[in-house]
């Protein structure tokens, strides 16, 4: 048996004050990326081809280099905090839901990292 | 107890699809798209840098045509959500929430997008063309 109504439920949580902090970065990666993604793919698009000693020689070069980290980086954030979403909206049990984003975002962690290790062992002249 | 008669909140395929609708999922849908093929930029990227060896296996699963049909459907994808984005932006600003106005951007969207991948398959089409 509970007395508490329905009202007294919901009462005095308030928000979780995580929100608006979401919301705002997602829009500033968006912007950052309208830049950098159209950046990337007419820089990949351009190269003379793709074979490994072009990507090589262009990611030697520091403005390149730059560019591909805060690119990497940027797509990584918004894509995590966008999946984030679709996760919330479509998986509505709570214990799945929790597990579905911890994993997203280690994923997210793991994709970044690996991404920008390499660029950096590429810009900083590993010869490998 | 009574059965349950009260309507259940209505489900996406309950509704007559509109296209501002498929509209809006498609920018759901592109990003998802896009996300998974983060997985492929990582996969290059530690690939060019592991060395030749690891290179060259790379190269093969890049010129597999099912993964360059993937890149070809990512471009369209990041085109898509690019144009698609903006809109959104422009809404948060407040902007063009009017059923004409809305849906006049969301024409202009799919035609710019339309524009730009065509641009830009045919420069892609030397790497994802072909044999090769």
């Amino acid at each position: 048996m509970n007395l508490r109504s329905p009202l007294g439920y919901v009462l005095g949580h308030g928000s979780a004050r995580e929100g608006v902090h979401h919301w705002w970065h997602l829009r500033t990666t968006s912007a950052a990326l309208a830049v950098l993604g159209v950046w990337f793919l007419f820089a990949v698009l351009t190269l003379p081809d793709l074979g490994r000693a072009a990507v090589v020689a262009w990611l030697a070069r520091p403005l390149n280099a730059v560019l591909m980290v805060l690119f990497v980086w940027t797509a990584v954030w918004h894509s995590a905090l966008g999946v984030q979403v679709v996760v919330e909206d479509y998986v509505r049990t709570k214990g799945p839901r929790v597990l579905v984003l911890v994993l997203v975002r280690f994923i997210h962690v793991l994709i970044g990292a690996a991404a920008l290790v390499s660029v950096l062992k590429l810009a900083l002249g590993g010869k490998a | 107890m009574p059965p349950q008669s009260r309507p259940l909140s209505p489900h996406l395929q309950v509704y007559r699809p509109m296209y501002t609708m498929v509209l809006s999922i498609s920018h759901r849908a592109s990003g998802v798209f896009q996300s998974v093929g983060l997985l492929l930029l990582a996969y290059w990227l530690v690939a060019a840098a592991s060395g030749a060896q690891a290179y060259a296996t790379a190269a093969k699963v890049f010129a597999n045509p099912l993964v360059k049909l993937a890149i070809a459907g990512w471009i369209v994808a990041f085109w898509y959500h690019f144009f698609a984005g903006i809109r959104h932006l422009v809404w948060d600003a407040g902007f063009g929430f009017e059923k004409p106005v809305a849906r006049r951007s969301g024409q202009l969207v799919v035609v710019l997008a339309a524009l730009a991948s065509l641009f830009t398959l045919a420069l892609a089409w030397r790497h994802l063309g072909g044999g090769a």
